[in-house]
């Protein structure tokens, strides 16, 4: 019983939520066919879910920016597609193929999670952003370019089909996978590891976490699901073009992710549902130049969220308006009401006073010897 | 002769390059912070341009007028959307950033449309000698440049607000208190850096007459990637870094084989130099401290 002490339902309403949803539309599925669209629309809404979630993770909690999420996304749709096209008639099975693809895919995106994060991780700054935005440049340049015999060129790869009736169960289940990793991970040891690294990367080097290796873990389990998810399209959508996986995607993922609440897992689920749903509905809706207005609206998010949730000037009318204190406020009647252990955030000393308090050199050097000539030459 | 000529188109890409790069690696020296929406400036520009030249036709008014409205919009979106942040994490600056840069390309295509628009800025024929044929724009842009940047390289170097602008980039708290206006220079900064960029939005309408609210996005992304190469932060390095890109790019153009993966080898580039030598070409390495 004392196991269950820790028992929180927090904890367990995304696979719950997730579960039910599979469950529901699996037995309408089944039961009776449900129209193309539907069908599709969950397709996308599991895909954008899986790269939502596992964009989260290197945006929301280890606090490094990645935009190249939609070219790791790009490898593993063209190579998950083009092994199981080669597969499909060897093996004969359409469940085993997928499989198979799924794992080819997820690991050689992770590979080049691997091979891009190298170089990028070990530096301190916005150098991810930079790297994995040309590393999406690059594969989308390579397979655009690719032979029609290899990987289909500018016409686009095409891909075997598996029923349409089952993909999308599938496809959340392997939601339900990628939610059991990302959120295990989190919860652990490591994952305080990892937020320790976004908090403050000289403290948490200072209590003796490897920055790098857990960078690098973080940022290949990331880019493995974006593998994943690229295969998952690849099947949903017949032929795979590199001209989709460009640039805006990627911002469209990130998207997701800011909307959501960086750091906030159901949040990025709810928010790539969302935001799946508003893209195939206002895709009839909003034809030839009014498409625009959809960006302009993602560009917004992205200004005014951000703008209202880190600057410092807004932090202590964040501290009154938050969801936390409406829900507060609705359950007890009493605005002013707290409870006598919660912790009092405001009070929590910041980053820079924490700078402030600490300023002392790391590295020892003669100059520190005499702390008045710090910066002498 | 074949490599002269595009050893000389090489240098002209190369410097307009070279004049976004200056633009990132001064915002980021001095605000610490990836102006992501630097490279639609550019596109701003143009826009600027098309518009004078159509009301007026006089291609050094629409210059004038692109100089004038970019600087205006670079202050405009630092004191909007990066002030407020200054502070808060770096990440949520850069998104931020990364949210400007879609908000002045959707902007744009909803006042011009999508449909690319034609700006003739001025056509000066080619110039053949000793068997060398080359485009007059080409040696017009790297006049031109060569000038700025001279100018820029002065600027910094002898007047008051260079020399605060170096200073803030070394340590802004110290900066500070010796008395100088940190949230000025940093406005000047941005003010500069957008010049810049209408300047180069010229310069690439002169080498190719389409504009279209992406003109700035691959220039803006390869510049930055050259400001990286050259060390971010670096002046120096970001002329460097952008000479370098173009005549990359103006080479392996002009080999048959490899000119379809050109954007592919100029970042290639970059994932090795990072590798190599994380801080760029001529980069600084920096103390880190608690």
């Amino acid at each position: 019983m004392t196991k269950l002490k820790n028992f929180k339902w927090k904890h367990y309403i995304n696979y719950l939520a997730i579960a039910i949803v599979t469950i529901v539309f699996g037995a309408m599925s089944l039961g009776s066919a449900l129209p193309f669209s539907t069908v599709n629309l969950l397709e996308k809404i599991a895909i954008s879910i899986i790269l939502a979630v596992s964009l989260s993770m290197v945006v929301g909690f280890l606090g490094e920016l990645s935009l190249g999420h939609a070219g790791f996304m790009c490898v593993g749709a063209y190579l998950g597609g083009k092994v199981s096209a080669l597969l499909e008639p060897v093996l004969g099975s359409e469940f085993l193929t997928l499989v198979i693809a799924l794992i080819v895919g997820g690991l050689i995106a992770a590979v080049c999670g691997i091979i891009i994060g190298l170089p990028a991780l070990r530096l301190k700054g916005d150098y991810l952003a930079i790297v994995t935005l040309a590393f999406g440049e690059i594969v989308r340049t390579i397979f655009m370019n690719s032979s029609d015999e290899s990987f289909g060129g500018s016409l686009g790869l095409p891909t075997p089909r598996y029923d349409k009736k089952y993909l999308f169960i599938f496809a959340f289940i392997l939601v339900l996978v990628c939610l059991a990793v990302i959120q295990n991970l989190i919860r652990s040891k490591h994952g305080r590891a990892i937020t320790s690294i976004r908090d403050n990367e000289i403290a948490a080097r200072a209590t003796g976490i490897n920055i790098t290796k857990y960078k690098l873990i973080v940022f290949t389990i990331s880019s493995l699901f974006a593998g994943i998810a690229g295969v998952l399209y690849s099947y949903s959508n017949y032929t795979v073009q590199s001209s989709n996986f460009d640039y805006n995607y990627s911002i469209e993922i990130l998207v997701m992710v800011v909307l959501g609440g960086m750091g906030n897992i159901s949040g990025s689920i709810i928010a790539a549902t969302l935001i799946t749903y508003l893209d195939t509905t206002l895709q009839t809706v909003l034809v030839g130049d009014l498409a625009v207005l959809q960006d302009l609206f993602y560009a917004l998010i992205l200004i005014v969220l951000v703008i209202y949730n880190n600057a410092p000037a807004l932090s202590s009318f964040r501290a009154n308006h938050n969801l936390g204190v409406l829900v507060a406020r609705f359950r007890k009647h009493d605005p002013a009401h707290r409870r006598d252990d919660e912790a009092k955030w405001d009070r929590v000393p910041t980053k820079i006073e924490m700078n402030e308090i600490l300023s002392v050199d790391i590295q020892p050097s003669t100059s520190t010897m005499n702390p008045d000539k710090k910066e002498g030459k | 002769m074949e490599f002269i000529e595009t050893l000389i188109s090489g240098l002209s890409i190369g410097s307009t390059y070279a004049m976004i790069a200056l633009g990132y690696t001064m915002v980021y020296g001095i605000a610490k912070m990836l102006n992501f929406a630097h490279g639609d400036v550019i596109m701003v520009g143009g826009y600027m341009i098309f518009v004078t030249m159509t009301a007026l036709g006089n291609p050094i008014l629409g210059l004038a007028a692109a100089v004038i409205f970019c600087m205006l919009l670079g202050i405009t979106i630092e004191k909007l959307a990066y002030k407020p942040l200054r502070g808060a994490s770096p990440l949520a600056v850069l998104i931020t950033a990364i949210g400007m840069s879609y908000l002045l390309q959707s902007t744009a295509q909803i006042i011009f449309g999508s449909a690319p628009k034609m700006v003739v800025v001025a056509d000066f024929g080619n110039l053949s000698f000793a068997g060398l044929t080359i485009p007059i724009y080409t040696l017009v842009t790297l006049g031109c440049s060569l000038v700025i940047m001279v100018v820029l390289s002065l600027f910094v170097k002898y007047t008051k607000i260079g020399r605060a602008m170096i200073a803030v980039s070394e340590d802004r708290g110290a900066a500070q208190l010796m008395g100088i206006n940190v949230n000025g220079i940093i406005t000047i900064t941005f003010a500069i850096g957008s010049a810049l960029a209408a300047f180069a939005g010229f310069f690439m309408l002169m080498k190719s007459p389409s504009l279209s609210n992406t003109l700035g996005a691959m220039p803006g992304i390869k510049a930055f990637t050259a400001a990286v190469i050259g060390g971010i932060g670096s002046i120096p390095g970001a002329m460097a870094g952008g000479i370098l890109m173009g005549v990359v790019e103006a080479i392996s153009l002009q080999i048959p084989a490899i000119a379809p993966y050109t954007d592919a080898i100029e970042f290639i580039i970059l994932i090795i130099i990072l590798l190599v030598k994380p801080t760029g070409i001529l980069g600084k390495v920096r103390r880190e401290k608690v």
